[in-house]
């Protein structure tokens, strides 16, 4: 605030007079962000969804039971607050809450992981067929459509006998499988893109394709990419509990939920917590992220309501 | 209209081709195999085995000799269960899972069909908000799990159905191993009839044949049902690829003798000849349905033909 008629100062504060009164300018994300505020169904599934992954990183560490401590005087016992079980133990006398929370992560992590490979190839393979159009894109799309009649989960479970069941391939293998829905989408996003001004512009100063598709399309992607990601986690989520089921996922001492039902299963009429304690969390998170998932389409493509 | 189903038979057969290629080369160059046992095999033992399943030959050779078995329907022998061959443990439980299946398609395509044409007529009452709320059940719920507690439910707790099992020409081991193939099939065809219907309802000719006072059943029966109903024949292919994969799930849960069961149990043994035989064998069914769905769907919409 230097000078000496003060004229900065009173500048400034007309400015900021100003700024108060004017309406607050708003950006598609804030827009966005209150519509899907608005959404209650929405918003609830993300209390919910937060609560379960922190209570499934944190709560280990608060219960008096590891996953894989045997406590020998409490196998097969219903839920016992006095002892800390408060879910019940297993067969192995080893602590349902704990199991279940381990097996939580493991899901989590899962459906991280393999999202996270499905986004990347998806985006890939869908900007390049949409982006250099005509027969490359007739050709990677022909194979997409393969990819679909094809019963996908049958090659899961041939890559996972193969290779062996470590969790590391299991999020690849998923990933790998599951990025079909998201090039189509990346693709059609990246066909309107194309056409616009600004790639154009981009063109014309000599950007490379590459660099391009990018630089100035792939940003461009980030409303149905997130949506479809949304929506990809609760299918791996279901795919990788699929593959546990029947014996084909993680391995013990680690769980997932896939695994904890099926060794739940059998002896739900005798121990009943082993199955409902499991099936509770899964039904529960799938439903959070179908719903959020929705929210979140709602909120970043108003149009398509 | 020919011409679309030759060119659309043409490009099936390559693909079956290329799926049978890299699963062979896939299942046989993978580490490990159905002859590693606790115990190692005595060389002489494991020469005469490797001679028997054609092991000792080269890579192509096997693979032509494979070939050519299985243009003659022939899948070579189960590597594990000695003495049945890959094309006889097939025929033993392929009609049944092709019976479950078209039974589940069935019950579900014209449960759906009928729940989504109620819900769209009775848009935002109760009948919608309660088939919207079946529906998200019926998808969310894994099949696993959901057959798992009817399961429970009805068999273990009420006694009503039979846990599991079979033995031919019993319909009512067959109620819940239908029900919950059908139910998130059903549920993914009622949504789609509901929101086509809505569209349909709204559009100029049906408020045309509104005013001029066609009664609510006739002007469903004739006007809106038809358009409404064509996303679900575009589904269908999808939808019988799901029908068939949820039969894995459904014939292990109930313990029924299909080719879904032979798939897990060869997979989980490294039977790789079951292995190769039901794979190709499930995707080629899955051609085949996609195949019929398509010229079905381009019979009903000119447009795509000629696409």
């Amino acid at each position: 605030m230097a000078g000496i008629t003060g004229k900065d100062a009173a500048l400034t504060a007309y400015a900021d007079a100003l700024a108060a009164q004017a309406p607050k300018g708003r950006s598609l994300t804030q827009d966005a962000l209150r519509r899907l505020f608005n959404n209650k169904a929405a918003l609830l599934s993300i209390f919910v969804l937060t609560a379960i992954v922190l209570f499934a990183y944190i709560g280990p560490y608060l219960l008096p039971w590891a996953y894989d401590k045997i406590d020998w005087a409490g196998i097969r016992k219903p839920p016992d607050w006095a002892k800390g079980h408060y879910f019940g133990t297993d067969q192995n006398g080893r602590d349902m809450l704990a199991r279940t929370l381990q097996g939580t992560q493991m899901s989590l992590l899962v459906a991280a992981v393999a999202t996270g490979v499905s986004v990347v190839i998806g985006i890939i393979y869908g900007a390049i067929a949409g982006y250099f159009g005509g027969r490359i894109d007739a050709v990677m799309m022909r194979f997409v459509d393969i990819m679909y009649a094809l019963p996908y989960i049958l090659f899961v479970i041939i890559l996972v006998v193969i290779f062996g069941r470590s969790p590391v391939l299991l999020f690849v293998g998923i990933g790998c499988l599951e990025w079909l829905t998201m090039a189509r989408i990346v693709r059609g996003q990246t066909l309107s893109i194309k056409q616009r001004e600004f790639i154009e512009a981009a063109k014309a100063g000599g950007a490379r394709p590459f660099t391009i598709i990018f630089r100035h399309i792939v940003p461009n992607l980030t409303g149905p990419v997130v949506i479809y990601a949304t929506l990809t986690i609760p299918e791996i989520i279901i795919t990788e509990s699929f593959l546990s089921y029947l014996g084909l996922g993680v391995q013990e001492p680690q769980t997932s939920l896939g695994t904890l039902i099926s060794f739940g299963a059998p002896v739900a009429e005798a121990l009943p917590w082993m199955l409902y304690t499991p099936a509770a969390i899964l039904v529960t998170m799938l439903l959070c992220f179908s719903y959020l998932g929705d929210g979140l389409r709602d909120a970043l493509d108003p149009k398509d309501r | 209209m020919f011409g679309y189903a030759l060119r659309r038979v043409l490009t099936a057969i390559p693909i079956v081709l290329i799926t049978i290629t890299v699963c062979f080369f896939i299942l046989r160059l993978a580490p490990g195999g159905p002859f590693d046992g606790e115990r190692a095999l005595p060389p002489d033992v494991m020469k005469n085995l490797r001679a028997h399943y054609n092991l000792d030959q080269p890579l192509l050779t096997q693979y032509l000799i494979y070939l050519g078995g299985v243009l003659r329907g022939d899948f070579g022998p189960s590597m594990v269960m000695e003495d049945f061959s890959v094309s006889r443990l097939i025929s033993i439980g392929l009609p049944f899972t092709l019976m479950l299946g078209f039974s589940a398609f069935v019950v579900g395509t014209i449960g759906g069909m009928l729940a989504g044409a109620v819900a769209a007529v009775n848009q935002n009452k109760w009948p919608d908000y309660l088939l919207v709320a079946i529906v998200l059940v019926g998808i969310i719920i894994p099949n696993f799990l959901m057959a798992n507690l009817v399961q429970l439910f009805f068999g273990v707790y009420l006694h009503w159905l039979p846990v599991g099992g079979y033995h031919p020409g019993s319909l009512i081991h067959l109620v819940l191993p239908i029900f919950i193939l059908a139910l998130p099939h059903g549920g993914r065809v009622a949504r789609l009839v509901r929101g086509s219907m809505i569209e349909v309802l709204g559009t100029n000719y049906v408020r045309t044949a509104r005013s001029k006072g066609l009664g609510t059943r006739l002007i469903l029966a004739r006007h809106a049902l038809k358009p409404a109903l064509l996303p679900v024949v575009s589904y269908l292919g999808p939808g019988l690829s799901y029908l068939l994969t949820g039969s894995l799930v459904v014939e292990q849960v109930f313990a029924l003798p299909g080719i879904g069961k032979y798939f897990i149990t060869a997979a989980l043994n490294r039977d790789y000849g079951l292995v190769l035989g039901t794979t190709i064998l499930y995707v080629f069914i899955i051609l085949a349905l996609n195949l019929i769905v398509d010229v079905l769907y381009a019979w009903l919409d000119p447009k795509v033909r000629y696409r």
